[in-house]
Protein backbone atom coordinates (compact mmCIF):
# COMPACT_ATOMS: atom_id res chain seq x y z
CA UNK A 1 0.00 0.00 0.00
CA UNK A 2 1.06 3.59 -0.36
CA UNK A 3 0.39 6.51 1.90
CA UNK A 4 -0.62 9.52 -0.16
CA UNK A 5 -0.67 13.19 0.69
CA UNK A 6 -4.35 13.09 1.60
CA UNK A 7 -3.72 10.29 4.14
CA UNK A 8 -0.79 12.20 5.65
CA UNK A 9 -3.02 15.23 6.14
CA UNK A 10 -5.74 13.07 7.67
CA UNK A 11 -3.29 11.48 10.14
CA UNK A 12 -1.86 14.89 11.02
CA UNK A 13 -5.38 16.06 11.90
CA UNK A 14 -5.91 13.00 14.10
CA UNK A 15 -2.52 13.52 15.76
CA UNK A 16 -3.17 17.28 16.21
CA UNK A 17 0.08 18.18 14.49
CA UNK A 18 -0.12 20.77 11.74
CA UNK A 19 2.01 20.07 8.67
CA UNK A 20 2.61 22.30 5.69
CA UNK A 21 2.67 21.06 2.10
CA UNK A 22 6.46 20.58 1.94
CA UNK A 23 6.61 18.68 5.24
CA UNK A 24 3.61 16.57 4.24
CA UNK A 25 5.40 15.49 1.06
CA UNK A 26 8.53 14.55 2.96
CA UNK A 27 6.47 12.69 5.57
CA UNK A 28 4.62 10.74 2.88
CA UNK A 29 7.97 9.55 1.51
CA UNK A 30 9.32 8.61 4.97
CA UNK A 31 6.13 6.86 6.01
CA UNK A 32 6.03 4.86 2.79
CA UNK A 33 9.55 3.55 3.29
CA UNK A 34 8.76 2.70 6.92
CA UNK A 35 5.51 0.92 6.04
CA UNK A 36 7.19 -1.05 3.25
CA UNK A 37 9.55 -2.27 5.94
CA UNK A 38 6.70 -2.97 8.40
CA UNK A 39 4.67 -4.94 5.89
CA UNK A 40 7.13 -7.82 6.14
CA UNK A 41 4.82 -8.99 8.94
CA UNK A 42 2.21 -9.98 6.37
CA UNK A 43 4.38 -12.96 5.41
CA UNK A 44 3.35 -14.56 8.69
CA UNK A 45 0.09 -16.38 9.24
CA UNK A 46 -1.03 -15.36 12.72
CA UNK A 47 -4.67 -16.44 12.63
CA UNK A 48 -4.18 -18.89 15.54
CA UNK A 49 -1.97 -16.61 17.65
CA UNK A 50 -3.20 -14.77 20.72
CA UNK A 51 -2.05 -11.13 20.79
CA UNK A 52 0.46 -10.31 23.50
CA UNK A 53 -1.18 -7.52 25.46
CA UNK A 54 0.99 -7.50 28.57
CA UNK A 55 4.58 -8.61 28.88
CA UNK A 56 4.50 -8.72 32.66
CA UNK A 57 2.63 -11.88 33.60
CA UNK A 58 0.84 -10.42 36.55
CA UNK A 59 -2.68 -9.24 37.11
CA UNK A 60 -3.15 -5.60 37.96
CA UNK A 61 -3.24 -4.94 41.67
CA UNK A 62 -6.20 -3.47 43.46
CA UNK A 63 -5.72 -0.66 45.89
CA UNK A 64 -7.94 1.27 48.24
CA UNK A 65 -9.60 4.30 46.72
CA UNK A 66 -8.12 6.90 49.00
CA UNK A 67 -6.58 10.33 48.74
CA UNK A 68 -2.78 10.19 48.88
CA UNK A 69 -1.90 13.76 48.08
CA UNK A 70 -3.77 16.81 49.25
CA UNK A 71 -3.53 20.52 48.52
CA UNK A 72 -1.35 20.16 45.48
CA UNK A 73 -3.21 22.66 43.31
CA UNK A 74 -0.21 24.96 43.24
CA UNK A 75 2.11 22.14 42.25
CA UNK A 76 -0.19 21.01 39.47
CA UNK A 77 -0.58 24.50 38.04
CA UNK A 78 3.07 25.43 38.48
CA UNK A 79 4.20 24.34 35.02
CA UNK A 80 1.19 25.44 33.03
CA UNK A 81 1.89 27.99 30.25
CA UNK A 82 -1.10 30.04 31.42
CA UNK A 83 -3.25 29.83 34.54
CA UNK A 84 -5.32 32.16 36.65
CA UNK A 85 -4.17 30.57 39.95
CA UNK A 86 -7.19 28.29 40.11
CA UNK A 87 -7.49 26.84 36.60
CA UNK A 88 -5.60 26.06 33.42
CA UNK A 89 -6.37 28.71 30.83
CA UNK A 90 -7.01 27.80 27.19
CA UNK A 91 -8.17 29.85 24.20
CA UNK A 92 -11.89 30.57 24.28
CA UNK A 93 -13.94 27.51 23.27
CA UNK A 94 -17.49 28.80 23.72
CA UNK A 95 -18.62 31.73 21.61
CA UNK B 1 49.04 9.12 38.05
CA UNK B 2 45.48 7.87 38.34
CA UNK B 3 42.95 10.64 38.59
CA UNK B 4 39.83 10.24 40.75
CA UNK B 5 37.74 10.48 37.59
CA UNK B 6 39.49 7.39 36.12
CA UNK B 7 38.32 5.21 39.01
CA UNK B 8 35.38 2.83 38.93
CA UNK B 9 32.39 3.36 41.20
CA UNK B 10 33.45 0.55 43.52
CA UNK B 11 36.99 1.98 43.79
CA UNK B 12 35.62 5.41 44.67
CA UNK B 13 33.21 3.94 47.24
CA UNK B 14 36.06 1.98 48.86
CA UNK B 15 38.26 5.08 49.01
CA UNK B 16 35.47 7.16 50.52
CA UNK B 17 34.69 4.50 53.11
CA UNK B 18 38.39 4.27 54.03
CA UNK B 19 38.35 8.09 54.32
CA UNK B 20 41.16 8.34 51.78
CA UNK B 21 39.12 10.78 49.73
CA UNK B 22 36.08 12.89 50.56
CA UNK B 23 32.83 13.23 48.68
CA UNK B 24 33.74 16.89 48.10
CA UNK B 25 37.04 15.94 46.43
CA UNK B 26 35.29 13.36 44.27
CA UNK B 27 32.49 15.71 43.29
CA UNK B 28 34.89 18.58 42.51
CA UNK B 29 37.00 16.27 40.31
CA UNK B 30 34.02 15.28 38.18
CA UNK B 31 32.76 18.87 38.04
CA UNK B 32 36.18 20.20 36.96
CA UNK B 33 36.52 17.58 34.26
CA UNK B 34 32.95 18.24 33.10
CA UNK B 35 33.73 21.98 32.88
CA UNK B 36 36.60 21.17 30.50
CA UNK B 37 34.42 18.87 28.41
CA UNK B 38 31.68 21.21 27.17
CA UNK B 39 32.57 20.31 23.59
CA UNK B 40 31.03 16.87 24.07
CA UNK B 41 27.64 18.54 24.80
CA UNK B 42 26.64 15.83 27.27
CA UNK B 43 24.80 18.05 29.75
CA UNK B 44 21.40 19.62 29.19
CA UNK B 45 21.25 20.91 32.77
CA UNK B 46 24.24 21.18 35.10
CA UNK B 47 23.79 20.89 38.85
CA UNK B 48 27.45 21.44 39.70
CA UNK B 49 27.45 24.01 42.51
CA UNK B 50 24.53 22.36 44.25
CA UNK B 51 26.30 18.99 43.94
CA UNK B 52 29.42 20.38 45.63
CA UNK B 53 27.26 21.85 48.41
CA UNK B 54 25.59 18.47 48.95
CA UNK B 55 28.99 16.73 48.95
CA UNK B 56 30.20 19.11 51.66
CA UNK B 57 27.11 18.30 53.70
CA UNK B 58 27.77 14.59 53.24
CA UNK B 59 31.36 15.01 54.46
CA UNK B 60 30.22 16.92 57.55
CA UNK B 61 27.94 14.07 58.51
CA UNK B 62 28.98 11.01 56.50
CA UNK B 63 27.04 7.75 56.41
CA UNK B 64 29.34 4.99 55.19
CA UNK B 65 26.62 2.34 55.42
CA UNK B 66 25.09 3.62 52.18
CA UNK B 67 25.78 1.93 48.86
CA UNK B 68 26.59 5.23 47.11
CA UNK B 69 28.14 7.28 49.95
CA UNK B 70 28.42 10.83 48.63
CA UNK B 71 28.86 9.67 45.03
CA UNK B 72 28.09 12.30 42.37
CA UNK B 73 26.02 10.87 39.51
CA UNK B 74 24.69 12.47 36.33
CA UNK B 75 21.47 10.96 34.94
CA UNK B 76 19.65 10.88 31.62
CA UNK B 77 17.29 13.83 31.25
CA UNK B 78 14.34 11.47 30.94
CA UNK B 79 14.14 10.97 34.73
CA UNK B 80 12.00 13.57 36.49
CA UNK B 81 13.94 15.34 39.21
CA UNK B 82 12.02 17.37 41.77
CA UNK B 83 12.74 21.07 41.29
CA UNK B 84 15.27 20.51 38.48
CA UNK B 85 14.40 21.01 34.83
CA UNK B 86 13.60 17.79 32.97
CA UNK B 87 13.36 18.09 29.18
CA UNK B 88 13.44 14.58 27.66
CA UNK B 89 15.62 16.25 25.00
CA UNK B 90 12.57 18.11 23.68
CA UNK B 91 11.66 21.73 23.04
CA UNK B 92 8.16 20.92 24.26
CA UNK B 93 9.51 20.29 27.80
CA UNK B 94 12.24 22.94 27.67
CA UNK B 95 10.71 24.82 30.62
CA UNK B 96 9.35 21.86 32.59
CA UNK B 97 10.34 21.67 36.26
CA UNK B 98 8.90 18.51 37.86
CA UNK B 99 7.32 18.74 41.30
CA UNK B 100 8.07 15.09 42.00
CA UNK B 101 11.01 12.68 41.77
CA UNK B 102 11.25 9.47 39.73
CA UNK B 103 11.48 6.33 41.87
CA UNK B 104 14.74 5.23 40.24
CA UNK B 105 16.52 8.52 40.96
CA UNK B 106 15.00 8.65 44.46
CA UNK B 107 16.52 5.20 45.10
CA UNK B 108 19.92 6.62 44.10
CA UNK B 109 19.63 9.67 46.40
CA UNK B 110 18.40 7.44 49.25
CA UNK B 111 21.66 5.50 48.98
CA UNK B 112 23.78 8.66 49.17
CA UNK B 113 24.03 9.58 45.48
CA UNK B 114 24.30 13.27 44.55
CA UNK B 115 22.88 14.69 41.30
CA UNK B 116 25.63 16.12 39.07
CA UNK B 117 23.32 17.07 36.24
CA UNK B 118 20.90 15.96 33.55
CA UNK B 119 22.31 14.31 30.46
CA UNK B 120 21.48 14.80 26.80
CA UNK B 121 19.41 12.18 24.98
CA UNK B 122 17.41 11.69 21.82
CA UNK B 123 14.09 13.53 21.97
CA UNK B 124 11.69 11.42 24.06
CA UNK B 125 14.32 8.65 23.74
CA UNK B 126 13.46 8.24 20.06
CA UNK B 127 16.72 7.74 18.23
CA UNK B 128 19.89 5.68 18.03
CA UNK B 129 22.49 8.44 17.69
CA UNK B 130 21.45 11.30 20.01
CA UNK B 131 20.91 13.40 16.87
CA UNK B 132 17.18 13.97 17.47
CA UNK B 133 17.81 15.96 20.67
CA UNK B 134 16.57 19.57 20.66
CA UNK B 135 19.79 20.36 22.54
CA UNK B 136 22.11 19.22 19.75
CA UNK B 137 24.44 16.31 18.99
CA UNK B 138 26.60 14.65 21.56
CA UNK B 139 30.19 13.80 20.63
CA UNK B 140 31.45 10.30 21.32
CA UNK B 141 34.65 10.57 23.42
CA UNK B 142 36.02 7.67 21.35
CA UNK B 143 36.54 9.97 18.35
CA UNK B 144 35.55 13.37 16.95
CA UNK B 145 32.27 13.57 15.02
CA UNK B 146 31.27 10.05 15.98
CA UNK B 147 27.82 9.51 17.45
CA UNK B 148 27.71 8.17 21.03
CA UNK B 149 24.72 5.97 20.21
CA UNK B 150 21.25 6.63 21.49
CA UNK B 151 18.95 7.33 22.90
CA UNK B 152 21.06 7.39 26.11
CA UNK B 153 23.89 9.11 24.20
CA UNK B 154 24.66 11.82 26.74
CA UNK B 155 24.84 9.10 29.39
CA UNK B 156 27.20 6.83 27.42
CA UNK B 157 29.42 9.76 26.39
CA UNK B 158 29.60 11.23 29.91
CA UNK B 159 30.50 7.83 31.32
CA UNK B 160 33.15 6.98 28.71
CA UNK B 161 34.66 10.47 29.06
CA UNK B 162 34.93 10.01 32.86
CA UNK B 163 32.53 12.86 33.63
CA UNK B 164 30.42 10.69 35.96
CA UNK B 165 31.46 7.50 37.78
CA UNK B 166 28.29 5.68 36.67
CA UNK B 167 25.02 6.77 35.12
CA UNK B 168 21.53 5.56 34.32
CA UNK B 169 19.71 5.40 31.03
CA UNK B 170 16.46 4.03 29.72
CA UNK B 171 16.07 1.31 27.11
CA UNK B 172 12.97 0.89 24.93
CA UNK B 173 14.59 -0.85 21.96
CA UNK B 174 18.30 -0.75 22.77
CA UNK B 175 18.81 2.75 24.15
CA UNK B 176 21.13 1.58 26.93
CA UNK B 177 22.91 -1.34 25.25
CA UNK B 178 23.61 0.26 21.85
CA UNK B 179 25.24 3.45 23.26
CA UNK B 180 27.17 1.27 25.73
CA UNK B 181 28.46 -0.75 22.79
CA UNK B 182 29.40 2.44 20.87
CA UNK B 183 31.41 3.86 23.78
CA UNK B 184 33.17 0.81 25.22
CA UNK B 185 31.09 0.73 28.38
CA UNK B 186 28.73 -1.68 30.14
CA UNK B 187 24.95 -1.20 29.92
CA UNK B 188 22.16 -3.35 31.30
CA UNK B 189 18.46 -3.37 30.49
CA UNK B 190 16.66 -5.13 33.33
CA UNK B 191 13.64 -7.42 33.04
CA UNK B 192 10.44 -5.49 32.36
CA UNK B 193 8.96 -4.68 35.77
CA UNK B 194 12.29 -4.68 37.62
CA UNK B 195 12.89 -0.91 37.79
CA UNK B 196 9.96 1.41 38.41
CA UNK B 197 8.81 3.55 35.51
CA UNK B 198 7.30 6.12 37.88
CA UNK B 199 8.58 9.58 37.00
CA UNK B 200 10.30 8.54 33.78
CA UNK B 201 9.04 10.48 30.78
CA UNK B 202 7.08 7.79 28.96
CA UNK B 203 7.90 6.68 25.42
CA UNK B 204 6.49 3.15 24.92
CA UNK B 205 5.12 1.91 28.22
CA UNK B 206 5.20 -1.83 27.51
CA UNK B 207 8.88 -1.65 26.52
CA UNK B 208 10.52 1.12 28.60
CA UNK B 209 12.96 0.11 31.34
CA UNK B 210 15.59 2.08 33.23
CA UNK B 211 18.99 0.52 33.76
CA UNK B 212 22.60 1.05 34.87
CA UNK B 213 25.44 2.22 32.60
CA UNK B 214 28.88 1.67 34.08
CA UNK B 215 32.57 1.18 33.39
CA UNK B 216 32.62 -2.45 34.48
CA UNK B 217 30.34 -5.33 35.43
CA UNK B 218 30.83 -5.02 39.19
CA UNK B 219 29.68 -1.38 39.14
CA UNK B 220 26.73 -2.50 37.03
CA UNK B 221 25.69 -5.02 39.69
CA UNK B 222 26.06 -2.40 42.43
CA UNK B 223 23.96 0.19 40.64
CA UNK B 224 21.28 -2.32 39.59
CA UNK B 225 20.95 -3.30 43.24
CA UNK B 226 20.23 0.34 44.10
CA UNK B 227 17.74 1.16 41.35
CA UNK B 228 15.74 -2.08 41.09
CA UNK B 229 12.79 -2.02 43.47
CA UNK B 230 9.12 -2.89 43.69
CA UNK B 231 7.06 0.28 43.46
CA UNK B 232 3.32 0.62 44.02
CA UNK B 233 3.35 3.80 41.97
CA UNK B 234 4.05 1.79 38.79
CA UNK B 235 1.22 -0.65 38.06
CA UNK B 236 3.57 -2.88 36.02
CA UNK B 237 6.28 -2.99 38.69
CA UNK B 238 6.80 -6.61 39.74
CA UNK B 239 7.17 -7.76 43.32
CA UNK B 240 9.87 -10.44 43.00
CA UNK B 241 12.77 -11.26 45.25
CA UNK B 242 15.68 -9.17 44.04
CA UNK B 243 19.20 -10.50 44.50
CA UNK B 244 22.03 -8.67 46.20
CA UNK B 245 23.51 -8.49 42.73
CA UNK B 246 26.96 -7.20 43.73
CA UNK B 247 27.62 -9.54 46.65
CA UNK B 248 26.27 -12.54 44.76
CA UNK B 249 28.45 -11.75 41.74
CA UNK B 250 30.65 -14.72 40.80
CA UNK B 251 32.98 -15.65 37.96
CA UNK B 252 32.01 -19.28 38.31
CA UNK B 253 29.75 -20.07 35.36
CA UNK B 254 30.78 -23.70 34.98
CA UNK B 255 28.02 -25.79 33.47
CA UNK B 256 25.92 -22.83 32.37
CA UNK B 257 24.36 -23.39 28.97
CA UNK B 258 24.73 -20.49 26.55
CA UNK B 259 22.64 -20.35 23.38
CA UNK B 260 23.93 -19.01 20.05
CA UNK B 261 20.99 -18.01 17.83
CA UNK B 262 21.74 -18.57 14.16
CA UNK B 263 19.25 -15.89 13.06
CA UNK B 264 21.51 -13.17 14.46
CA UNK B 265 23.96 -13.79 11.61
CA UNK B 266 22.36 -11.08 9.49
CA UNK B 267 23.20 -10.17 5.90
CA UNK B 268 25.79 -7.47 5.56
CA UNK B 269 27.08 -7.82 9.10
CA UNK B 270 30.75 -6.74 9.12
CA UNK B 271 33.28 -9.56 9.40
CA UNK B 272 34.81 -8.03 12.50
CA UNK B 273 31.50 -8.40 14.36
CA UNK B 274 31.23 -11.99 13.19
CA UNK B 275 34.75 -12.68 14.51
CA UNK B 276 34.06 -10.77 17.75
CA UNK B 277 31.09 -13.05 18.31
CA UNK B 278 33.25 -16.16 17.65
CA UNK B 279 35.82 -14.84 20.12
CA UNK B 280 33.04 -14.34 22.65
CA UNK B 281 32.01 -17.95 22.21
CA UNK B 282 35.61 -19.04 22.87
CA UNK B 283 35.80 -16.87 26.00
CA UNK B 284 32.60 -18.42 27.31
CA UNK B 285 33.90 -21.93 26.64
CA UNK B 286 37.12 -21.05 28.46
CA UNK B 287 35.02 -19.98 31.43
CA UNK B 288 33.59 -23.49 31.60
CA UNK B 289 30.16 -22.85 30.10
CA UNK B 290 28.60 -24.98 27.42
CA UNK B 291 27.70 -23.58 23.99
CA UNK B 292 24.43 -24.71 22.40
CA UNK B 293 23.15 -23.71 18.94
CA UNK B 294 19.60 -22.43 19.13
CA UNK B 295 17.02 -20.91 16.82
CA UNK B 296 14.92 -17.79 17.35
CA UNK B 297 12.98 -18.09 14.09
CA UNK B 298 10.99 -14.85 14.30
CA UNK B 299 13.99 -12.57 14.85
CA UNK B 300 13.64 -10.88 11.46
CA UNK B 301 10.12 -9.75 12.38
CA UNK B 302 11.21 -8.03 15.59
CA UNK B 303 12.06 -4.63 14.08
CA UNK B 304 8.85 -4.31 12.01
CA UNK B 305 6.87 -5.36 15.11
CA UNK B 306 8.72 -2.81 17.21
CA UNK B 307 8.04 -0.05 14.69
CA UNK B 308 4.32 -0.63 15.11
CA UNK B 309 4.13 -1.25 18.87
CA UNK B 310 6.52 1.50 20.00
CA UNK B 311 5.07 4.34 17.86
CA UNK B 312 1.51 3.26 18.74
CA UNK B 313 2.26 3.53 22.45
CA UNK B 314 4.22 6.73 21.89
CA UNK B 315 1.36 8.39 20.03
CA UNK B 316 -0.88 7.72 23.03
CA UNK B 317 1.70 8.71 25.63
CA UNK B 318 2.63 11.93 23.84
CA UNK B 319 -0.99 13.03 23.48
CA UNK B 320 -0.53 14.73 26.87
CA UNK B 321 1.71 17.43 25.35
CA UNK B 322 -1.02 19.83 24.37
CA UNK B 323 0.27 23.18 25.57
CA UNK B 324 -2.24 23.31 28.44
CA UNK B 325 -0.91 21.59 31.55
CA UNK B 326 2.84 22.04 31.14
CA UNK B 327 5.53 22.66 28.60
CA UNK B 328 5.75 24.81 25.51
CA UNK B 329 2.66 26.52 24.10
CA UNK B 330 2.28 28.20 20.74
CA UNK B 331 -0.49 30.74 20.34
CA UNK B 332 -3.41 29.73 18.16
CA UNK B 333 -6.60 31.26 16.88
CA UNK B 334 -8.65 28.73 18.81
CA UNK B 335 -8.12 25.66 20.99
CA UNK B 336 -7.55 23.17 18.15
CA UNK B 337 -5.26 25.57 16.32
CA UNK B 338 -3.28 26.05 19.56
CA UNK B 339 -2.93 22.25 19.99
CA UNK B 340 -1.80 21.75 16.40
CA UNK B 341 0.72 24.60 16.41
CA UNK B 342 2.08 23.70 19.84
CA UNK B 343 2.72 20.10 18.81
CA UNK B 344 4.03 21.01 15.38
CA UNK B 345 6.53 23.52 16.77
CA UNK B 346 7.27 21.71 20.04
CA UNK B 347 8.14 18.26 18.68
CA UNK B 348 11.10 17.47 16.43
CA UNK B 349 10.89 15.63 13.11
CA UNK B 350 11.59 12.07 14.35
CA UNK B 351 9.07 12.38 17.18
CA UNK B 352 6.42 13.71 14.80
CA UNK B 353 7.18 10.89 12.36
CA UNK B 354 6.64 8.31 15.09
CA UNK B 355 3.48 9.93 16.41
CA UNK B 356 2.15 9.86 12.84
CA UNK B 357 3.03 6.15 12.41
CA UNK B 358 1.41 5.38 15.76
CA UNK B 359 -1.71 7.39 15.00
CA UNK B 360 -2.05 5.65 11.65
CA UNK B 361 -1.64 2.07 12.94
CA UNK B 362 -4.19 2.72 15.68
CA UNK B 363 -6.67 4.53 13.44
CA UNK B 364 -10.05 3.14 12.50
CA UNK B 365 -9.79 0.49 9.78
CA UNK B 366 -6.06 -0.12 10.26
CA UNK B 367 -5.91 -1.30 13.87
CA UNK B 368 -6.31 -5.02 13.05
CA UNK B 369 -3.99 -4.94 10.08
CA UNK B 370 -1.14 -3.31 11.96
CA UNK B 371 -1.41 -3.04 15.72
CA UNK B 372 -3.19 -6.34 16.40
CA UNK B 373 -0.95 -8.09 13.89
CA UNK B 374 2.13 -6.72 15.66
CA UNK B 375 0.85 -7.86 19.06
CA UNK B 376 0.43 -11.36 17.65
CA UNK B 377 3.91 -11.42 16.17
CA UNK B 378 5.21 -10.11 19.49
CA UNK B 379 3.71 -13.23 21.06
CA UNK B 380 5.64 -15.39 18.57
CA UNK B 381 8.88 -13.55 19.31
CA UNK B 382 8.37 -14.07 23.04
CA UNK B 383 7.60 -17.75 22.45
CA UNK B 384 10.90 -18.13 20.54
CA UNK B 385 12.71 -17.08 23.71
CA UNK B 386 10.49 -19.22 25.98
CA UNK B 387 11.34 -22.27 23.85
CA UNK B 388 15.05 -21.43 23.78
CA UNK B 389 15.15 -21.07 27.58
CA UNK B 390 14.01 -24.68 27.95
CA UNK B 391 17.48 -25.58 26.63
CA UNK B 392 19.76 -22.74 27.70
CA UNK B 393 20.38 -20.39 30.63
CA UNK B 394 21.36 -17.36 28.57
CA UNK B 395 21.97 -16.24 24.99
CA UNK B 396 25.05 -14.59 23.48
CA UNK B 397 24.78 -12.22 20.49
CA UNK B 398 26.55 -9.10 19.20
CA UNK B 399 25.08 -5.89 20.70
CA UNK B 400 24.94 -3.94 17.45
CA UNK B 401 25.45 -4.64 13.73
CA UNK B 402 28.17 -1.94 13.50
CA UNK B 403 30.46 0.26 15.56
CA UNK B 404 29.79 3.98 16.13
CA UNK B 405 29.09 5.84 12.89
CA UNK B 406 29.70 9.44 11.88
CA UNK B 407 27.37 12.25 12.89
CA UNK B 408 24.83 12.92 10.07
CA UNK B 409 25.69 9.64 8.32
CA UNK B 410 22.24 8.12 8.78
CA UNK B 411 19.91 11.02 9.54
CA UNK B 412 18.29 11.08 6.10
CA UNK B 413 17.22 7.45 6.10
CA UNK B 414 14.98 6.50 9.05
CA UNK B 415 14.96 2.79 8.20
CA UNK B 416 18.78 2.51 8.10
CA UNK B 417 18.84 4.23 11.50
CA UNK B 418 16.26 1.76 12.85
CA UNK B 419 18.42 -1.21 11.75
CA UNK B 420 20.90 -0.25 14.48
CA UNK B 421 18.62 -1.86 17.02
CA UNK B 422 18.22 -5.18 15.22
CA UNK B 423 19.88 -7.23 18.00
CA UNK B 424 18.49 -5.31 20.95
CA UNK B 425 14.82 -4.82 20.04
CA UNK B 426 13.75 -8.50 20.41
CA UNK B 427 14.86 -8.36 24.06
CA UNK B 428 12.49 -5.46 24.83
CA UNK B 429 9.63 -7.09 22.96
CA UNK B 430 10.05 -10.21 25.11
CA UNK B 431 10.60 -8.19 28.32
CA UNK B 432 13.93 -9.89 29.05
CA UNK B 433 17.10 -8.64 30.74
CA UNK B 434 20.10 -7.95 28.49
CA UNK B 435 23.59 -6.63 29.08
CA UNK B 436 26.09 -5.17 26.61
CA UNK B 437 29.73 -5.81 27.44
CA UNK B 438 32.65 -4.17 25.60
CA UNK B 439 34.49 -7.02 23.88
CA UNK B 440 36.82 -5.63 21.24
CA UNK B 441 37.41 -2.96 18.62
CA UNK B 442 36.93 -2.68 14.88
CA UNK B 443 39.57 -1.72 12.29
CA UNK B 444 39.28 1.95 13.30
CA UNK B 445 39.75 1.14 16.95
CA UNK B 446 36.08 1.84 17.76
CA UNK B 447 34.56 -0.34 20.51
CA UNK B 448 32.23 -3.26 19.81
CA UNK B 449 29.98 -4.95 22.34
CA UNK B 450 28.59 -8.40 22.97
CA UNK B 451 25.12 -8.85 24.38
CA UNK B 452 24.08 -11.49 26.89
CA UNK B 453 20.33 -12.03 27.13
CA UNK B 454 18.88 -13.70 30.22
CA UNK B 455 15.74 -15.38 31.46
CA UNK B 456 13.15 -13.09 33.03
CA UNK B 457 14.30 -11.90 36.50
CA UNK B 458 17.66 -13.65 36.08
CA UNK B 459 19.85 -10.55 35.95
CA UNK B 460 22.27 -12.33 38.26
CA UNK B 461 23.18 -14.94 35.63
CA UNK B 462 23.89 -12.44 32.86
CA UNK B 463 25.92 -10.33 35.28
CA UNK B 464 27.92 -13.42 36.29
CA UNK B 465 28.53 -14.45 32.68
CA UNK B 466 29.58 -10.90 31.79
CA UNK B 467 31.79 -10.77 34.90
CA UNK B 468 33.66 -13.93 33.98
CA UNK B 469 33.99 -12.90 30.30
CA UNK B 470 35.16 -9.41 31.28
CA UNK B 471 38.25 -10.83 32.94
CA UNK B 472 39.14 -12.90 29.86
CA UNK B 473 38.43 -10.09 27.38
CA UNK B 474 40.37 -7.53 29.43
CA UNK B 475 39.01 -4.63 27.35
CA UNK B 476 40.61 -1.21 27.88
CA UNK B 477 38.84 1.85 26.52
CA UNK B 478 41.14 4.26 24.68
CA UNK B 479 40.12 7.79 25.58
CA UNK B 480 42.57 10.41 24.30
CA UNK B 481 40.87 13.54 25.70
CA UNK B 482 40.85 14.92 22.13
CA UNK B 483 38.12 17.41 23.05
CA UNK B 484 40.17 19.19 25.73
Amino acid sequence: MTIDLKTVKHISKLARISVDEEKANKLAGDLNSIFTFIEKLNELNTSDVQPLTSIAETTLRFRKDEIKSENIREKILKNSPENNEDFFVVPKVVE
Amino acid sequence: MTEITDLTLNEIVTNIKKKKISSTEVTKSFVERSEKSKKLNVYITENFSSAIEQAKKFDENPNYELKLPGIPIAVKDLFCTDGIKTTAGSKILNNFIPTYESTVTQNIWDQGGILLGKLNCDEFAMGSSNETSFFGNVQNPIGENLVPGGSSGGSSAALAANLTPVTIGTDTGGSIRQPASFTGTVGLKPTYGSCSRFGIVAFASSLDQAGPMTKNVKDCATLLEVISSFDKKDSTSIDFKRNNYSSELTKNIKGKKIGIPKEYRVDGMPLEIESLWSKGIEYIKNCGAEIIDISLPHTKYALPTYYIVAPAEASSNLARYDGVKYGFRSLGENLIDMYEKTRSEGFGEEVKRRIMIGTYVLSSGYYDAYYLKAQKVRQLIKKDFDDAYKKVDAILTPSTPSSAFKIAEKTNDPVSMYLNDIFTVPVNLAGLPGISLPAGVDKNGYPLGLQIIGKPFDEQSILNIAYSMEEKINFKNKITNWWM
